[in-house]
């Protein structure tokens, strides 16, 4: 029988108290306060008898609103842990010098950057993305759901569950320290035999499943429940960048996954894929991961262009400027970003020609990416701009983004690229293109439809401050690690030698100060837009007097989006209502059919936490009931056939008749 | 001149801006699972590049020449095409509403489909006896993994398959019934031609040197 040791390996597997980590004082007064806020934030919860509510209307619910919202929510929670990683980084970059080690420890600072790129990328931007296309697309093509809404929500929770798994590493075990890519072989059994890269390994592979779904569901959405009317070429931009990132989601993911699963096999089963010997090749990762990731960049940029192009064109008060060359730009940009992925390790030594190739083709993506921003000038040019919050962030990406896709078409040139290679250099250009671009994006995003999605404006004050602290919090933490690049400093380091190079480390620490000053108005901003919400309030659904379908329902929006599904003339079919004198339907509302909630996407992400906790452990049992239990939970929804029901036509009548009172009041 | 310029100058004509009747666009089902296939597609095109990539690194280990069993493995061939057949020959009782019929033919293909998955086990096991596991080379790696994820693949299709075929026995073949087993024909004729790849490419190819 099993002697005890055994018995606790069986149960256990490699899981022991001293995964726990009691004795870093960082992350012990981390957990404490992410235990104190999880106690409080359930104490209200219960105090205000919100459970009900918060599982019927929300946690399973399949309405894309509500998906896209909590998408939103997750994504912000994860820019503040992101966001926390980056300015202990900086924190110990500007200390580490002459002999000061600075406060973390090597094994500690690795872990830090590679949480910092993994949630950054995979668990702020991608459901910030995926959130605000999520909302927003069905109501621009005037559909009343996505294609699949159970799936949705599936997407969902699988993407919150790769979150909380990537979570649980901090209190149990360690984190990957192999950076955002782990590449092998140092991310392999023999450099990283602990428990931090099968944690990245496993978090990526639960979201990554939400993510190539929710692709899925998108792409199906917008090709099959478009309103009557509304041809390709009458698409919302908005809605055009999200069919190409989810093209490109549904093109990339699976590579990712299929990869990450090779790296699983290697590290769990001893296959040679990516090792040194016995005929593994560790480029081969390079090149696969590669594949998904460049892709990925413009899987989070085009959607930023998405919403620059609404913004600008709501407020200048002007059709898009060439909206043709538009979407044209935006499937170049698609296509093209498929094959120059090798840019990203030309040092890997694959010949002069190759290389030149590569080049090439990276700086041709600049081409449409010039159009477009041309496009957004001449929009602007001798248009009536309203310099709202959303607009100061489109012109404050303007001007940064084109700086950073300068820096890229430096780097892509491969001699270039062989003295900047993996040098600071290279974070500032790609943070000045992601913050400067995707982040901005989606901050004009948010700040634009939030009153669609709550029925209030944000404060105009505090957002306009957040963008001022953003924006030279920027220049303020990128621009010195230009500097420091072209002098020839690596990344991922921790600690310095050559004592000049510190005044630029403080610069950035400076920038990353005032980035958190930025993030902390965004905070006030949403408490003070709560409190003065009747102040702000939009009774009309169009509070910007914008130009797409979103606009012409309530704010926010009922349950079935549109009481009758609208009909377009025109690419900008809201704008085209107004002026041709539209008239809302008052009466003779039908029953519209709605798809049912359901619990089952919560209960299956929720199960997906503990397998990939079990594999991560060893702790086989557990995975393998957690697996099985999934399979039987996945096959017993499909055997439940009534999944859908009608908002009955009084209801309707009561709603829309309300909405009736509300606009006549107005007037 | 656009329509759209016409549009505006019918002046006294309103434009309908809503749809009176209930919209019902036309079902994303089958291009949604079309989509969900080329997905898949893609993971077996990993698989396929890295089999390209690393499949003649034997690190002085077996080659395929030395290891495969073209006649059984040309038996195992024939036992997913025929059941590519079989399954189109219940999509056919499904368009007669044969009930009965539709869940034979689906009971014919899950055999052939075990039959596949059975003879792929035993070409495991007995590489694995040899000695040539998927530890042992590069090339026994990706084979392992490739093949092994199309086994994987018809395995769920087989799991799949019993319990649509329990969904047809309660329900019928109504139009929910009637779309699973069109989503569960792509999925199996799909596997089909993955595996023609897998044969031509690995076993074929391989051998041949």
């Amino acid at each position: 029988m099993f002697s005890d040791t055994d018995l606790l390996k069986f149960v256990f597997g490699r899981l022991t108290l001293e995964a726990i980590p009691y004795h870093e004082p960082i992350l012990v007064a981390t957990f404490v306060a992410v235990a104190v806020g999880g106690i409080g934030l359930v104490g209200l919860i219960t105090y205000y008898r919100f459970w009900g509510t918060l599982w019927r209307d929300w946690l399973t619910s399949v309405d894309h609103k509500k998906i896209g919202i909590m998408y939103v929510i997750l994504a912000l929670v994860m820019l503040l842990r992101g966001f926390a990683d980056a300015i202990m980084m900086r924190l110990q970059q500007a200390m580490a010098f002459g002999g000061s080690e600075g406060y973390l420890p090597p094994h500690h600072y690795d872990q830090v950057f590679t949480a910092h790129g993994v949630i950054m990328i995979f668990f702020m931007a991608m459901p910030f993305v995926t959130g605000l296309m999520n909302f927003v697309v069905p109501l621009q093509i005037g559909a009343r759901d996505v294609s699949f809404p159970f799936l949705n929500n599936f997407s969902f929770w699988m993407t919150t569950a790769g979150a909380i798994i990537i979570m649980l590493s901090l209190f149990v075990g360690e984190f990957a320290r192999t950076g955002w890519l782990a590449y092998p072989p140092l991310s392999g059994a023999d450099y990283s035999p602990g428990v931090g890269v099968d944690y990245y390994i496993w978090g990526l592979q639960v979201a990554g499943i939400g993510t190539t779904l929710s692709g899925i569901n998108l792409i199906a959405t917008i090709v099959k429940m478009r309103a009557p009317g509304m041809t390709m070429m009458k698409m919302p931009v908005f809605t055009w960048t999200s069919l190409c990132t989810n093209v490109l989601i549904v093109a990339t993911f699976p590579v990712l996954t299929a990869t990450l699963a090779l790296l699983t096999l290697d590290r769990y089963a001893g296959t040679n894929f990516f090792t040194n010997d016995l005929g593994g090749n560790p480029m081969m990762y390079v090149n696969l991961i590669w594949i998904w990731g460049h892709p990925e960049v413009y899987i989070l940029i085009l959607p930023a262009f998405g919403i620059f192009s609404e913004v600008v064109a709501t407020f200048c008060g002007k059709r898009l400027f060439g909206y043709a060359s538009m979407v044209y730009a935006t499937v170049v940009i698609t296509i093209l970003s498929y094959i120059v992925w090798l840019h990203h390790f030309f040092t890997m030594g694959s010949g002069a020609s190759v290389n030149a190739f590569f080049g090439i083709t990276t700086m041709i993506i600049s081409i449409p990416t010039g159009a477009k921003m041309f496009n957004w000038l001449f929009t602007m040019y001798r248009g009536r701009i309203r310099y709202e919050v959303p607009m100061l962030w489109t012109v404050g990406f303007m001007v940064t983004f084109v700086i950073g896709g300068m820096t890229g078409v430096l780097l892509a040139v491969p001699p270039a690229d062989f003295v900047l290679h993996n040098s600071l250099f290279l974070i500032a250009h790609f943070h000045n293109v992601i913050i400067g671009g995707v982040v901005f994006g989606l901050m004009a995003g948010v700040v634009y439809w939030f009153p669609k999605a709550f029925g209030f404006r944000l404060d105009p004050f505090w957002g306009k401050i957040s963008f001022w602290f953003w924006l030279t919090g920027f220049y303020f933490a990128f621009m010195p690690l230009y500097v420091l690049g072209l002098m020839g400093v690596t990344r991922r380091v921790s600690q310095f030698e050559d004592p000049s190079l510190q005044i630029w480390f403080v610069i950035a620490a400076f920038g990353a100060f005032l980035i958190a000053l930025g993030i902390l108005s965004m905070l006030i901003q949403l408490v003070v837009s709560f409190i003065k919400r009747e102040e702000l309030r939009d009774t009309t659904g169009d509070p910007w007097d914008a130009r797409t379908l979103e606009w012409s329902t309530s704010s926010p929006p009922p349950d079935y989006n549109f009481a009758f599904t609208p009909v377009v003339h025109d690419q900008d079919s809201w704008w085209d209502m107004k002026k041709r004198g539209h008239s809302r339907p008052v009466g003779g509302f039908k029953p519209i059919h709605m798809p049912r909630n359901t619990g089952t996407g919560v209960i299956l992400g929720a199960i997906s936490v503990v397998f990939a906790f079990g594999m991560v452990w060893y702790m086989w049992w557990l995975a393998g009931l957690a697996f099985l239990a999934m399979v039987v939970i996945a096959i017993g929804h499909t055997f439940n056939y009534d999944r859908d029901f009608y908002i009955p036509a009084n209801v309707i009548t009561q709603t829309e008749g309300k909405r009736t009172e509300l606009l006549a009041s107005e007037v | 001149m656009t329509e759209l310029h016409t549009d505006y100058m019918q002046e006294g004509k309103a434009p309908t801006f809503y749809l009176e009747e209930e919209h019902h666009p036309e079902g994303s089902t089958m291009l949604g699972f079309w989509l969900y296939l080329m997905s898949d597609c893609l993971i077996f095109a990993v698989l396929f590049a890295t089999h390209a990539v690393l499949g003649r690194n034997y690190a002085a280990g077996p080659s395929p020449a030395d290891l495969f069993d073209l006649p059984l493995v040309a038996v195992n061939t024939s036992m997913l095409l025929f059941s590519s057949i079989t399954y189109g020959f219940a999509m056919l009782q499904v368009e007669r509403y044969e009930k009965k019929a539709t869940l034979f033919w689906m009971a014919v293909t899950a055999l052939f489909g075990i039959a596949f998955v059975s003879l792929e086990l035993y070409e495991f096991a007995h590489m694995i006896h040899e000695g040539a596991g998927p530890q042992r080379s590069a090339f026994l790696s990706s084979f392992f993994t490739l093949v092994g994820t199309h086994g994987l693949h018809v395995t769920s299709g087989i799991i799949w398959m019993f319990v649509l075929m329990a969904q047809v026995a309660k329900h019928g073949l109504i139009p929910e019934n009637k779309r699973r087993l069109m989503c569960l024909s792509m999925f199996w004729h799909f596997l089909d031609v993955v595996w023609i790849g897998v044969f031509s490419f690995v076993y074929l190819m391989g051998v041949l040197g």
